[in-house]
């Protein structure tokens, strides 16, 4: 299918969409600590960027103050090189969704698309066109005269989405749009969003605490804590290559050794243990040498029963097997590790049977496929 | 690096709404209001005779008393009726409720001398309710210029102030509880002192307080149902004023009756009963208050 | 109360008898203005004997009653829409702003809803004697309009707080200025919470009769001050018939909105 040029963002001067630039952006509501601090991120323009983070990390913040709903305490906000600091929200251009659609209850599907473009001035039939091509770029065509009562969660968030992108905006900031649906709605939804993404090419930038949702949408991932970023990159790279133990915990799950403020080379010790350490694995964030922790993800562990059949090479600890979940694609048994018996997680054959509550087994990893990361 | 250190989105256009009103009542409210507090106590002289007088003139604290007398009678009353037919409107379904609702607003909003005149007519001699106690054999019992048939026509247009804030507390007071405490094994009675009674003060003293302040205020009932030998302090404060023309008297007297209305409704305003809820529920007849 | 429980937890006979006595105390007495607004006597006698129509004939021709009805008519829809106009502002004012001084301010915009009518008709008869004010449409509005703004914020506030304010910021999202986001979603969508509001504050003031009746000139009366003048200074029966219409009117005022509300919500 064909997208017509009115479509297309609206600056051809850049490549696609717009770049976002925020320079040491605080924000500070007077209570003890700032809701964001020194927040500086570039999103590049085309960019599907993803703010993620706890509940109160500033993510949604920031996404404000992008917008213009709130006042910049100190700080820029550029589109495009443009300071848009003292600009009020209605002369940035800016589409925006919301978690609860927002539609306006009072006007039809098609007045709703229709409002951004009364606001423009722009001609009648012209109107009339573009609304039409909108909803059926978001497949919801013949809907013009319900009203949002009478649409369903999913259908009204689409109708949003039309309503947002129909003026080109310069940029698509989306507030936690999917969290009012369901797990099916919400796979459904992000699967179109992609996919206009994809066919608009304008830059997105997304709010979720759902860490599988950023993975899965976005091209790049800004993780949120307590007001700063934690670190910037693609899912792969967070996933991959967490610096800090917050970011190696909040996506996806990690067994997670402590090691304090104890010093390492190529080697380190973890109770009665010494573990190799791949220099490539060490975290180059200054927090390590202070202190620091091994994380390693469920599915990279292996379990053996017999503590001679451990790869050589390998980093291994002893472990019991506490309980054993099945997930249908595979299962995850829980464990308590080494002397301590703290708890860790390991990734096995769903079809795998040989183990048994109550085991004591020796989980083993390879060195690179461990990571230390700053705690 | 720009520093922009704006003030949260604007609250001066805020404020500035509401200039109009608060000038509109500033004029045609607080400064009356404030004239007649400056008159009574004697402007340009200070002085607090007229205050002092108003306990040694003989008068005004005998009318105090029976105007207290009668407002905590219509309050006794309105509340022994008003309390049972708020519960019922809790426990029916939503259209009966709507229904009984609509029964106590009408009357609310119905023009004060329609009603005055319909008790008029019933309370006359040889009217109706007279004709019934004839019946009964008590033929002699006059209603009309009575304080008793004030009582009684005050009773029925104030009611629908007791009503009002009592449905919007007991509207708030879950069932459940009242069952859960029958099923303990609490019979009927005690759950309901124990339980829902407790539940309820906050509506019950609103009630009780608007239906006194009003009470002690009201001026058309009694002018037109009561005898000018049983005035209420309604009818001697416009005696003061239009026939006596002592403005200065009549102020002291206003000012008194208006201190002791504030201090109930605020005190009442402690116990979770707003005037404003009061307001609402009258205002919003089209609200499903289901 | 869902209709399953209901049998579970039925209400007393007693409780049902006592709401319908209390019911028909609330409504009987002014249903008794009707049947004698059609009264042939000349008295206020009850039941009426002979019927027929002449009381309503005299409010319709006399002069004095029309007059003061017009007189009603013209103070309630003005200091209606003078209530309404500024307590709509001061409703949309109010929701943006919070701390004590906004509740300062809403109490006292409220407070004429608790002060005892008397006092405050007597302190405004002698400040409007010297602002030349008694007898005079002006007066009457201003007061009229004074009262009636307490019901009017009520009601837009509670129109409001059904209102949800991501709307607006969706709309200044879609490039509408604060004005034309107003104007294009806040108003249509508080439209009925104002418009009720407006309602009950003409309602107020047609009614109003303790400051109407210090107000009051011989050249200038309302309607509850001439149905007073004809039960104290002239016994005139139609006042039976003004009574009959006022309460037919104001019922029907409203009712109508409930009943049309019913329909709009099966659309």
């Amino acid at each position: 299918m064909t997208i017509s040029s009115t479509l297309a963002p609206a600056d051809p001067a850049t490549k696609q969409g717009t770049q976002i630039q925020l320079t040491d952006v605080t924000k500070d509501y007077g209570l003890a600590i700032p809701a964001v601090e020194n927040i500086s991120l570039t999103i590049e323009p085309g960019e599907f960027m993803t703010l993620l983070g706890p509940s109160g990390s500033g993510k949604t913040t920031t996404l404000n103050l992008i917008a213009g709903f709130e006042t910049l305490t100190t700080g820029t906000i550029s589109l495009n090189g443009a300071d848009v600091g003292n600009l009020p929200p209605h002369k940035r251009n800016l589409g925006m969704l919301f978690q609860n659609y927002a539609l306006f209850p009072h006007m039809t599907v098609a007045q709703n698309v229709a409002y951004p473009l009364r606001e423009r001035k722009i001609a009648k039939d012209e109107i009339a066109r573009r609304v039409a091509e909108v909803l059926e770029l978001v497949q919801l065509p013949g809907r013009d005269d319900n009203y949002p009562s009478q649409l369903s969660g999913g259908q009204q968030q689409r109708v949003a989405l039309a309503r947002a992108i129909v003026f080109n905006p310069k940029a698509l900031l989306l507030d936690e749009p999917l969290g009012a649906l369901d797990r099916n709605l919400r796979g459904a939804l992000q699967a179109e969003i992609r996919r206009i993404h994809r066919e608009v090419g304008s830059t997105f930038v997304f709010v979720t605490h759902d860490q599988e949702e950023a993975m899965n949408l976005s091209d790049r991932i800004a993780l949120f804590n307590n007001g700063h970023i934690e670190q910037v990159g693609s899912p792969e790279e967070l996933y991959r290559a967490p610096e800090t133990l917050f970011t190696a915990k909040f996506l996806g799950d990690s067994n997670v050794f402590d090691l304090g403020d104890a010093s390492f080379d190529s080697r380190v010790g973890w109770e009665e243990q010494s573990w190799s350490i791949d220099p490539a694995t060490v975290s180059s964030h200054p927090g390590v040498l202070s202190r620091s922790a091994v994380v390693v993800r469920p599915e990279d562990v292996g379990i053996v029963q017999d503590r001679a059949s451990v790869p050589a090479g390998a980093n291994s600890i002893s472990a019991t097997v506490r309980d054993l979940e099945y997930m249908g694609s595979h299962r995850i048994a829980l464990l308590a590790l080494g002397r301590s018996g703290q708890a860790g997680r390991a990734r096995i054959d769903a079809l795998d049977s040989t183990l048994a509550l109550g085991d004591e087994v020796t989980a083993w990893w390879k060195p690179e496929r461990q990571r230390i990361v700053a705690a | 690096m720009t520093t922009t250190s704006r003030t949260r989105r604007a609250p001066a256009p805020s404020w500035l709404l509401l200039v109009p009103a608060l000038g509109l009542l500033a004029a045609i409210l607080l400064v009356p209001l404030g004239q007649s507090l400056l008159r009574s106590v004697g402007s340009p002289d200070f002085t607090l005779d007229h205050y002092t007088s108003l306990f040694t003139d003989g008068v005004t604290l005998t009318v105090l008393g029976r105007t207290a007398q009668t407002a905590i009678i219509v309050t006794l009353v309105t509340f022994l009726l008003g309390y049972p037919y708020a519960y019922l409107m809790t426990r029916v379904g939503p259209r009966m409720r709507g229904v009984l609702l609509t029964i106590v607003l009408i009357p609310f909003w119905t023009s004060v001398m329609a009603r005055n005149f319909a008790w008029i007519i019933l309370l006359q001699r040889g009217g109706p309710v007279q004709s019934v106690f004839e019946f009964f054999g008590a033929g002699n019992v006059v209603f009309y210029g009575s304080a008793v048939g004030v009582t009684v026509a005050m009773c029925q247009v104030l009611l629908p102030f007791m009503v009002l804030p009592l449905f919007s507390s007991l509207g708030s007071i879950d069932r459940k509880l009242l069952l859960a405490a029958r099923g303990l094994g609490s019979p009927p009675l005690v759950a309901f002192w124990k339980i829902y009674w407790p539940l309820s003060r906050g509506g019950v003293v609103s009630g009780l307080i608007l239906v006194f302040t009003l009470s002690l205020g009201f001026y058309v009932t009694p002018a037109l149902l009561g005898s000018p030998q049983q005035s209420l302090i309604a009818q001697l404060l416009a005696q003061r004023t239009t026939q006596l023309l002592d403005f200065a008297g009549a102020g002291a007297l206003g000012m008194l009756v208006l201190v002791v209305t504030l201090v109930l409704v605020a005190w009442a305003n402690r116990f979770g009963g707003s005037i404003s809820a009061i307001g609402a529920v009258a205002v919003t007849p089209t609200k499903d208050n289901s | 109360m869902k209709r399953k429980d209901r049998g579970v937890d039925p209400i007393p006979w007693w409780l049902k008898t006592l709401g319908v006595i209390v019911a028909l105390y609330f409504i009987l007495p002014t249903l008794v203005v009707i049947p004698l607004s059609f009264s042939a006597d000349q008295s206020f006698q009850f039941p009426p004997t002979e019927f027929s129509l002449r009381w309503y004939q005299n409010f319709f021709t006399n002069p004095v009653w029309l007059g003061s009805l017009g007189n009603s008519l013209l103070v309630a829809v003005l200091a209606a829409l003078l209530a309404t106009m500024v307590g709509t502002a001061a409703a949309v004012g109010l929701s943006r702003l919070t701390g004590r001084l906004a509740g300062f301010a809403r109490t006292l915009l409220m407070v004429s809803m608790v002060t005892p009518a008397i006092v405050v008709a007597v302190a405004i008869y002698i400040t409007f004697l010297q602002w030349h004010l008694t007898g005079s449409l002006g007066g009457y509005v201003l007061a009229h309009a004074a009262i009636g703004v307490p019901f009017v914020l009520v009601a837009v506030t509670s129109a409001l707080g059904g209102f949800d304010p991501k709307l607006l910021r969706a709309s200044a999202s879609l490039g509408a200025s604060p004005v034309r986001s107003f104007i294009r979603v806040t108003m249509p969508l508080i439209s009925r919470g104002i418009l009720s509001g407006a309602i009950f504050a003409f309602v107020t003031s047609f009614d109003e009769v303790v400051i109407a009746l210090f107000l009051r000139s011989p050249t200038f009366q309302t309607l509850p001050v001439q149905m007073y003048n004809s039960v104290t200074f002239e016994l005139d029966p139609t006042i039976s018939a003004s009574s009959s219409l006022v309460v037919v009117v104001v019922t029907a005022i409203f009712l109508v909105p409930q009943l049309l509300g019913n329909r709009k919500k099966t659309r």
